[in-house]
């Protein structure tokens, strides 16, 4: 599949925004505590602008946005439309519980914890729409895969956790040990669960050139696709990126997205070197941004094999 | 009722008349326009709701393994097969390629030709449009509602007006019969000519999709799956009719059927000629000049 470029913006940032609302609302419902109000509004604020960021750049891949309103309609059946459903329906259980906290002057009620759960549940309930939509899709088996939903899942949560942990560091000029101990634990079984993915994506299996046109006895090869310019199906399924560079793209993955911000974090904790876990920061985002390119680069529709592909 | 077609490939030329019949159709059709972009320029691209594909179709040779030897792939195929004894009433499965290869065939082109000792092989053309699925994937994951199956006959259409263009049905199609209008950004797919089938004012024997009609061999057969009576079902059961890639659970509706099994055409064999014979070949030749 071509990586586009909003959606792989969308994915990645409004992850990030998603878990960084779920960890700054987690964490006051663990402690009971709220901390300085403004730094909660900041936080919060931080949050919520990447995942609208997010967000707004997944209608730009839409050839006709004028109808997107209608996206909220089939809830019953689409995962996009759930995924539209509970993004929307975030905001106001998120901004009435910054409401009533302010209000409150920082207290934190039997309510507003509710509410603070209620919140929790959408913001962890949009991501795994967002992981669905792909999961859901059987003409492509890198993505119809046990594991993806959970990985967008991991993904959202850890990145959660690394910039909760950054912005906790600069605002309050201290590191939160639960979210920065969590953060290591989640980027152990991101790492684990995105190898056991590759692995399993690497078998030979799923369809054929043979199933796909019925001639499963027989040896088939395309002689002609029918056109000689490209199609919408080649420009949108047809993408080859060649086998060394997604390897080579695998490792640089690996590096940026795991053993760089771990070793820059556990440097922050044990000497004290603050501005270490902005790299982190920046080295996890770029690392999650090939994560999704690779996402992509390496699913193969099954329409290819009415384009040349032997196997999907 | 469950309409759909069914394709022959044994007669299929490859000539694309299909094709144009029906970007002609539709583009004046309630899906209409379907537009194209750059059309007499050196890349042209447009919307077609039915592409025509050429594939060699040959008999494996011994050392090839055959790609489709994934375990959950032949329960799959196993699978439609006894779906399709079942709805045969019990006549014979006919897969050519089956037969084949299990040497129960003598005649058919795949096999080794003796002549030459290759491999035989078949040029297959294979038109694709929309299956009509029973399973549709790309209804279901349309987040608008503007995709839907009709309950009353099994098409599948889009409401152009409902569209918003997200590329995601597209995606949930294993067949690639959605394309996507850049003009007008919204989703297009055969309707199996919805506009025509049920229009009463055409004489009876017009009232048949436009690709249909437009067929110089016959090879595409339109009808109702759900009447046994019908050409479709009696091709299906006779040809042993088969849907592409049973293995995702979309159940399509339309059929293809395998090539005929057709005697070998023996290699042309070099025959000594008399001296006479030749002669007079090559005074024929010097005086033809």
């Amino acid at each position: 599949m071509k990586p586009a470029f909003s959606v792989l913006f969308f994915t990645v940032t409004s992850g990030i925004g998603y878990g960084l609302l779920m960890w700054l609302v987690a964490m006051q419902l663990i402690s009971g505590q709220v901390g300085e109000l403004q730094n909660f509004l900041m936080v919060g604020f931080i949050g919520l602008t990447l995942a609208t960021l997010g967000l707004l750049s997944s209608t730009l891949h839409l050839a006709n946005p004028k109808n997107a309103w209608r996206a909220f309609s089939r809830f019953r059946t689409s995962w996009l439309s759930r995924e539209g459903v509970f993004s929307l329906l975030y905001y106001p259980v998120i901004l009435i519980y910054a409401y009533v906290l302010y209000a409150n002057g920082g207290e934190l009620t039997l309510v507003l914890k509710v509410i603070g759960a209620v919140s929790l549940l959408i913001a962890l309930a949009t991501v795994i729409c967002t992981g669905m939509i792909y999961a859901s899709l059987k003409p492509i088996r890198q993505w119809h895969n046990p594991l993806v939903t959970p990985l967008y899942l991991l993904f959202s949560v850890t990145s959660g956790a690394l910039a909760y942990t950054m912005l906790s560091l600069a605002l309050e000029a201290s590191l939160s040990p639960l979210a920065t101990s969590a953060f290591v634990i989640l980027l152990f079984i991101s790492l684990l669960m995105k190898i056991i993915y590759f692995k399993s994506i690497g078998k030979p299996e799923g369809s054929t050139i043979g199933s796909a046109t019925g001639f499963t006895q027989a040896q088939v090869r395309l002689l002609d696709a029918g056109h000689n310019a490209d199609t919408f199906l080649t420009k949108e399924f047809v993408f080859d990126a060649g086998a060394m560079k997604l390897l080579r793209l695998r490792w640089l993955m690996i590096i940026l997205l795991f053993i760089v911000p771990l070793l820059l974090v556990v440097a922050t904790y044990m000497f004290d070197v603050a501005p270490a876990v902005y790299f982190a920061m920046v080295s996890l985002y770029f690392g999650l941004f090939i994560e999704r390119w690779l996402f992509f680069a390496e699913a193969r529709h099954v329409v290819r094999l009415y384009h040349g592909d032997q196997r999907a | 009722m469950k309409l759909g077609l069914v394709i022959d490939l044994d007669t299929c030329v490859g000539c694309h008349a299909c094709a144009t019949a029906c970007k002609q159709w539709n583009t004046s059709g309630t899906i209409g326009p379907l537009s194209d972009q750059n059309p007499y320029g050196k890349n042209p691209i447009g919307s077609w709701l039915n592409r025509i594909r050429t594939y060699e179709v040959k008999e494996p040779s011994a050392d090839q393994k055959l790609p489709s030897a994934d375990p959950k792939l032949s329960k799959a195929d196993q699978r439609t097969a006894s779906d399709n004894q079942e709805s045969s009433c019990g006549s014979q499965q006919f897969d050519l390629y089956a037969l084949a290869t299990k040497g129960e065939s003598t005649l058919s082109f795949a096999g080794i030709n003796s002549a030459t000792g290759a491999p035989a092989s078949k040029t297959v053309h294979m038109p694709m449009s929309c299956m009509q699925c029973e399973d549709a994937d790309c209804v279901t994951v349309c987040p608008t509602g503007a995709s839907y199956k009709r309950a009353e006959d099994g098409i599948v259409l889009i409401d152009q007006d409902k569209c918003m263009g997200c590329n995601l049905c597209s995606w949930a199609c294993p067949y690639g019969a959605r394309e996507l209008d850049e003009e007008q950004g919204v989703m297009k797919k055969c309707t199996l000519c919805v506009d025509r089938i049920y229009d009463e004012k055409l004489p009876e024997s017009e009232r048949q999709p436009a690709c249909v009609l437009s067929c110089p061999t016959s090879s595409r057969v339109f009808g109702d799956f759900d009447d046994p009576s019908s050409d479709v079902s009696r091709l299906t059961i006779e040809r042993g009719g088969k849907g592409l890639m049973p293995e995702l659970g979309y159940k399509p509706t339309n059929r293809y059927l395998p090539p005929r099994e057709t005697a070998q055409v023996p290699a042309m064999a070099k025959t000594k000629q008399p001296a006479l014979s030749k002669l007079k070949k090559w005074a024929n030749r010097v005086i033809a000049r």
